[in-house]
């Protein structure tokens, strides 16, 4: 029992990564129906600029935890959002009346680029952290086996639901969550009642990138080393937890997550961990014969 | 029909605008501020290892010199937009100038580094790359002085009469370039790195031309090619060690297994719409290699599997000496033995198996099996419809180009004699997913032209390895922009109701 409630606890951390960058796959399909191959890079350019800015706080001598943590957020945030808007403006928007096979080779192609950039400037060598957070309380005792939960951990869950909960409130309260869901249902008929939908589509862009970054400083956190690789593998199994989660469905990219996360977790627990991956993507296969428009997500209709 | 093609469109050069001075700086100055907050955390500083853990490295200077020239880029691009080339032309001519001027007297340094402060930046290929940029912006702006100059504006865009006097020459082209192929071994020039050159990019366009069954003429999204190269490899890599087969024998069976596992794989997934297909193929891919390498009494795992033998010549062995007791090619024919000889029986094979692939294609395309897959392409709803079974028809597009992965994986396996998991990773299908978008869906000659390109060029520039693949995903990306359709975009179905160019 206590094993147990020690890998949902595991489960549940991972899961808040991979729903923070499905979100953004999510965000995209919706919007533009296409699937933003290159958005695990920006997740992983996230986390090399969190390292930087680690590194940078660390040399300036800030050492009081909740400021760095504070510092690196918004710094990875707002530097990693300018990734998102770039890769709209360069590779998807010239691309948007164009045959949708045209925007997924680009977002290939940028994936491809992103990923040897980073390796050209930072080398190929993967990058330990030392740990920034440590500690963490003991809150059950089953036997000779107690259940812990890390401030680390504390932190990824407490962090991913405020920014949930504001995300949440963009969408479904502010003038641009109007926007973008106006957008979401029909981009014609959107700019002809006046939305501005390139300004929508960029700003989708940079939101999505944004809550990819966090998800990247966390997993530097979680893990404490990254390589300019990490970005495919989170990025396909983010996009499968948008896909079991209804692609376009905002709660769902998280639900999603969330089972992913519990599904490897689980896996890597009780059977192989060898084959996490394939239980991963097992599962994306077998919600898409079954369900294909996920657990949340609305019927395609295809109209003739 | 009409001999040329013309596309209305844009016009030639666009009429000199007043210019709106202070516009130009800002968005100038914007593209300039964007570039900084690019570059500035990943490239203003290099995380270092160090003894003992990280330390970081200032590179400072190359943010400031890419912003100034990101500036100087949107300048350029909105003045040729303004319709205003000359000052274009004379800025981007003193630049490269310039900047070459100092590349070629660095070259020429005794002491190395002398020159290098004033160059933009450490790297001289990226230093190179500047020049080209500049070059490119000089050869535009010319060509815009040179319309204005011409009484009679030309209506096409440059884009597309490339691709109309490829299409045009595709059909002298075609036979010119078979004949080269064919040929090649013998030219003068060629040596062993060419001929190994040649191979990978014949294997390549193989391997497009199978893709572009499921691609281009089926119109189904397939990101997990490389699962059916590697079951065609490790076929006959098995085959051959178990049973001691050889290459003739194990190749049907490397295919056949190839287009079993396309069957399995395809059967439940190939309901799923385009982009859905797309995720779950490249899911596929992921799982056949993690299984490879994780199945170790069975695929040998990570170590792969090594000694794969060689093709025979009807059973003429290619090497020096002939083991157990068979026979050598140049023994049975009187010839002296050069090791080139082998590479050039691996070029002949794998060039037989493109043309079959090719051929295969082509004839294809005119049964009523291939009619139903272009119709599925253009409309899944009419083809139901019609009667035409979606699911069986795409099943078999999807086995047959498996099958031809499948070919291509026995030839990888014979010609490395050693395969591991390693070679078959998600970059292998985007690369032959690429070279199929890129040459221009359905086009035969344009999966040719991109395999050239892609596999090619890299190829012999492989001295600039770290940068290899940083251009090819930017090359990716820049056709992309430049030809959505592709470098040969074709897609018109093969049969026409009423003819076309009929009571014109």
């Amino acid at each position: 029992m206590g094993y147990f409630l020690q890998q949902l606890v595991n489960g549940v951390t991972l899961g808040m990564i991979y729903g923070l960058i499905a979100i953004g796959y999510t965000m995209v399909y919706g919007i533009i129906g296409m699937i933003n191959f290159a958005h695990g890079e920006i997740f992983m350019i996230g986390a090399f600029v969190s390292l930087i800015g680690f590194m940078l706080l660390g040399l300036a001598g800030v050492t009081w935890v909740p400021a760095m943590l504070l510092i690196v957020l918004v710094a990875t945030m707002a530097l990693t959002a300018v990734y998102g808007w770039a890769l709209e403006r360069v590779a998807y928007r010239p691309l948007r009346n164009s045959p949708r096979l045209a925007a997924l080779i680009t977002a290939i192609g940028m994936s491809i680029f992103l990923q040897n950039y980073v390796q050209l400037l930072q080398g190929a060598r993967v990058k330990p952290l030392q740990p920034v957070v440590s500690g963490g309380f003991a809150f059950l005792a089953d036997g000779d086996f107690t259940v812990n939960l890390s401030y680390l951990q504390l932190i990824i869950i407490v962090v991913t639901f405020a920014l949930m909960v504001g995300f949440t409130y963009l969408i479904t309260r502010t003038a641009f969550g109007r926007a973008q869901r106006a957008c979401q249902q029909d981009l014609g008929m959107a700019a002809l009642v006046g939305v501005n939908v390139n300004h929508t589509i960029a700003f989708t862009f940079v939101i999505g990138a944004s809550l990819a970054s966090v998800a990247g400083l966390m997993f530097l956190l979680n893990y404490g080393v990254i390589d300019f690789y990490i970005g495919f593998l989170a990025g396909i199994k983010a996009f499968t937890a948008a896909v079991l989660g209804g692609i376009g469905s905002l709660p769902g990219a998280m639900l999603g997550g969330l089972l992913i996360g519990l599904i490897e977790a689980f896996w890597s627990a009780y059977f192989t961990v060898e084959y996490k991956d394939v239980a991963a993507f097992s599962i994306l296969v077998l919600v898409l014969i079954f369900r294909p428009t996920g657990l949340l997500g609305k019927p395609d209709v295809e109209k003739v | 029909m009409t001999a040329t093609v013309q596309t209305p469109g844009r016009a030639a050069t666009p009429p000199p605008r007043p210019l709106d001075r202070r516009r130009l700086l800002v968005d100038a100055a914007l593209t300039a501020l964007v570039v900084l907050a690019l570059s500035f955390a990943l490239v203003g500083f290099k995380i270092e290892d160090v003894p003992g853990g990280l330390d970081l490295l200032l590179r400072f200077d190359d943010v400031v010199v890419a912003a100034a020239l990101a500036f100087l880029v949107r300048l350029g691009v909105d003045l040729l937009g303004a319709g205003r080339p000359l000052p274009v032309l004379a800025t981007s001519l003193a630049l490269a100038g310039a900047l070459a001027g100092l590349l070629v007297a660095e070259q020429g340094q005794t002491e190395p580094g002398a020159l290098t402060r004033w160059l933009p930046f450490g790297a001289v290929v990226v230093d190179w790359l500047v020049v080209m940029i500049a070059l490119g912006f000089a050869a535009r702006a010319a060509a815009d002085l040179w319309r204005r100059r011409a009484t009679v504006a030309p209506v096409a865009t440059e884009a597309s009469t490339i691709a109309a006097t490829l299409r045009v020459a595709t059909r002298v082209l075609g036979p010119l370039l078979l004949g080269v192929a064919v040929t090649l071994p013998f030219l003068p020039e060629v040596d062993r790195r060419i001929l190994d050159i040649a191979i990978l990019v014949v294997t390549y366009v193989m391997l497009g031309w199978g893709l572009n069954i499921v691609v281009g003429l089926a119109g189904l999204l397939d990101l997990g090619y490389v699962a059916f190269y590697a079951v065609g490899a490790y076929s006959y890599a098995l085959l051959a060690q178990s049973f001691g087969f050889g290459f003739w024998t194990c190749l049907p069976f490397a295919g056949i297994m190839a287009g079993f596992a396309g069957i399995l794989l395809g059967f439940p997934v190939l309901r799923l719409r385009g982009d859905y297909l797309a995720i779950v193929t490249l899911g596929f891919g992921e799982i056949v290699r993690v299984v490879l390498l994780n199945w170790y009494q069975f695929t040998g795992g990570p170590d792969g599997i090594s000694g794969i033998p060689r093709p025979t010549f009807f059973g003429l062995e290619l090497t020096r000496t002939a083991s157990g007791g068979g026979e050598t090619f140049h023994g049975f024919f009187g010839l002296t033995y050069s090791p080139t000889d082998r590479i050039i029986y691996l070029y002949y094979i794998v060039l037989a198996l493109a043309l079959l692939t090719n051929a295969f294609t082509m004839r294809i395309r005119k049964l009523p099996i291939g009619r139903a897959w272009e119709a599925l392409r253009e409309d899944e709803i009419a083809c139901r419809s019609l009667g035409i079974n979606p699911r069986n028809t795409k099943l078999t597009a999807f086995s047959i180009g498996a099958m031809f992965g499948g070919f291509g994986g026995a030839f990888f396996a014979t010609r490395q004699g050693f395969i591991s998991p390693e070679s078959f990773t998600f970059i292998e299908s985007a690369i032959i997913l690429a070279i199929v978008v890129l040459g221009g869906m359905g086009s035969q000659i344009g999966v040719v032209f991109a395999a050239v390109l892609l596999i090619g060029l890299p190829e012999i520039f492989r001295d600039l390895q770290q940068y290899r693949m940083l251009a090819f995903g930017g090359a990716m990306v820049v056709i992309m922009l430049w030809r959505p359709r592709g470098l040969l975009a074709r897609r018109r179905p093969t049969i026409h109701l009423p003819p076309e160019g009929a009571g014109r």
